[in-house]
């Protein structure tokens, strides 16, 4: 028997069809990536319970679950509102998880330092803000002692400050606990920071699915996802900060320079993304600019879409993505195979690895 | 004079008991059912709102006579007959009170909502788990309402007694009836006090519902 989440479903609601055969590998973080409609909260729905679908099966580690009611299922949900008891405090909250959770999960007090949640212990839950609210739900969720964390949009409902807030303390409960989780969302900056994995979703089919940084950079928006087409880099600090706050990062043997990693030594991985727009593309290297980040790369695939050309690089390590004109990559001649230098204005770090 | 009072007392305690345990369920199911047949036993339910007592009772009093099957089977279990005894006006408060109980209690627990039962499920808790640890706390204010209008309509109920029960002393002259029996004998000073005990009566129950009304008020904000 095979450990993976095995899903195989069927289920339609008016105009509405979910149609998914999937393998998730139960280890890591899984992200559902889609756009409104698309059927992510529906799929969380029929993994959790709350609705059957018409047809087929979930099978977790080898255990059938699809006729199982939720209560009976091992999984842990995050709701995109926080659903906490309000006739409860804050820790009879997580009581009613320890009490009614199964053995072997995160021991109480891990949960309660993991999320910082002492000092929030006797509050009343009308009283908490809004990240305060969704991080006492994460924690009442891994007191249940889940097989699978169910992630469903937690942070859309809060604004980018507590956004902000809040993902460290989720980054570091999904690691910490190693519960494997499926992490619905449809900012690909969360997807970028949290998923290992990413299925996407698109009128209730599987579009793409495997290991982020590959889904991210074969990623091209669909009418209504407000993502820009990228990649997810993942680089090794080769120079610490110097005195003008830049870090050199070792990107397979070429050098990346970017800002804002002071305090982070030699040897850190960190996670970059680099969207394709902030990519631009010389057919030899480059001299008297003053963009510094100028990478070698072979072209492996030129798409023209429109007024644009859409290219993948290898640069020997990660592949980057570039959006260029399509006037300009035919002055250029730019063909697949051939080598260019990769121009990156902009580089956004999603956090250390 | 007591009399009825301790009567009317018992009978509303007992019928309030007995409707709690019904409507619980019944509410329950009606604020959480997808079902067809739901706008059929709501309208069942409020059926007593809207019907002259004295139909009401007519209908139970048919029910209840021995030659009929539930008369029948009462007669032959208990030894009795049900109408013109206590046992007779507890069930007819029953039926004449369920909306009283049912309606408070299932606009409580459709405001609990699915998510909130969701949660529970997801934090492993069964469903009468979460119906008593979730769906009832939250619902507690539309419980004591509940409770506290079917006691009260009880006391005030006249028409459905005097058909089912009939006016016999110790055994079925509640309140009402005794005010009614006085009135009839002129015997006006005896009228007035049980008249008065009752209006101030119902108007403490009032206050006390619409005060439970608006500190659910304040709780939402």
């Amino acid at each position: 028997m095979s450990a993976d989440l095995v899903l195989d479903l069927a289920h339609r609601r008016g105009d509405f069809a979910l149609e998914l055969d999937a393998s998730l590998p139960p280890a890591g973080v899984t992200g559902i990536f889609g756009p409104s409609g698309a059927g992510k909260t529906t799929l969380l729905r029929l993994i959790a319970g709350f609705d059957r679908p018409d047809r087929g099966r979930i099978v977790f580690d080898g255990e059938d679950w699809t006729g199982l009611p939720p209560s009976r299922r091992p999984v842990g949900t995050v709701f995109q509102a926080p659903r906490l008891f309000p006739h409860l405090s804050v820790r009879g909250n997580l009581d009613y998880a320890v009490k009614r959770a199964a053995t072997g999960g995160p021991a109480y007090a891990d949960v309660v330092e993991s999320l910082d949640l002492a000092p929030l212990l006797d509050r009343r839950i009308q009283t908490l803000s809004g990240g305060e609210a969704q991080r006492v739900a994460l924690g009442r969720a891994l007191l249940t002692a889940p097989r699978l964390l169910l992630l469903d949009e937690p942070l859309a409902a809060l604004d980018t400050e507590r956004k902000a807030a809040i993902l460290p303390y989720l980054r570091n409960a999904l690691t910490r606990f190693a519960i494997p989780a499926l992490y619905v969302s449809h900012s690909i900056d969360e997807m970028a920071r949290l998923a290992d994995r990413i299925l996407v979703l698109r009128d209730g089919r599987a579009a793409a699915s495997g290991p982020a940084g590959a889904v991210i950079e074969g990623l091209d928006p669909a009418p209504g996802e407000g993502f820009e087409a990228g990649v997810i880099v993942e680089a090794t600090v080769a120079e610490a900060a110097n005195a003008y706050g830049l870090s050199r990062l070792d990107l397979a043997g070429q050098v990346l320079t970017v800002p804002g990693l002071e305090g982070v030594s030699e040897g850190a991985v960190v996670r970059l993304r680099i969207r394709a727009r902030d990519v631009a593309i010389a057919t030899q290297r480059p001299e008297g600019l003053s963009i510094r980040n100028v990478i070698e790369a072979i072209l492996m695939e030129r798409r023209d879409r429109g007024i644009h050309a859409e290219l993948l690089l290898d640069t020997g390590g990660p592949h980057l993505r570039a959006r260029i004109t399509r006037e300009s990559a035919d002055a250029l001649g730019l063909a697949e195979g051939q080598t260019v230098f990769a121009l990156i204005k902009t580089v956004s770090l999603e956090g250390l690895v | 004079m007591t009399g009825p009072i301790l009567l009317t007392l018992a009978l509303a305690s007992v019928t309030t008991l007995i409707l709690m345990a019904l409507a619980l369920p019944l509410a329950w199911w009606l604020a959480t059912t997808h079902s067809r047949i739901k706008p059929v036993i709501e309208a069942v339910t409020a059926l007593p709102l809207i019907l002259p007592p004295t139909v009401l009772g007519f209908y139970l009093l048919l029910l209840m006579a021995p030659a009929s099957p539930v008369g029948g089977f009462w007669l032959e279990v208990t030894g009795s007959t049900i109408a013109f005894s206590f046992s007779g006006l507890v069930v007819a408060s029953v039926v004449y009170s369920l909306p009283f109980a049912v309606q408070p209690l299932q606009a409580a627990f459709e405001r609990v909502g699915p998510d909130m039962m969701e949660a529970a499920a997801s934090l492993r808790a069964r469903p009468l788990d979460a119906f008593l640890t979730v769906a009832l706390p939250l619902s507690a204010r539309g419980a004591l309402t509940a409770a506290v209008l079917s006691f009260a309509h009880t006391v005030g109920e006249f028409g459905v007694i005097l058909m089912v029960g009939g006016n016999i002393e110790g055994r079925t002259r509640t309140i009402s009836i005794a005010v009614w029996e006085h009135v009839e004998s002129l015997e006006y000073a005896q009228a007035h006090a049980l008249s008065a005990g009752l209006l101030v009566f119902a108007f403490v129950t009032l206050f006390a519902v619409y005060a439970i009304g608006r500190g659910r008020m304040l709780h939402v904000r």
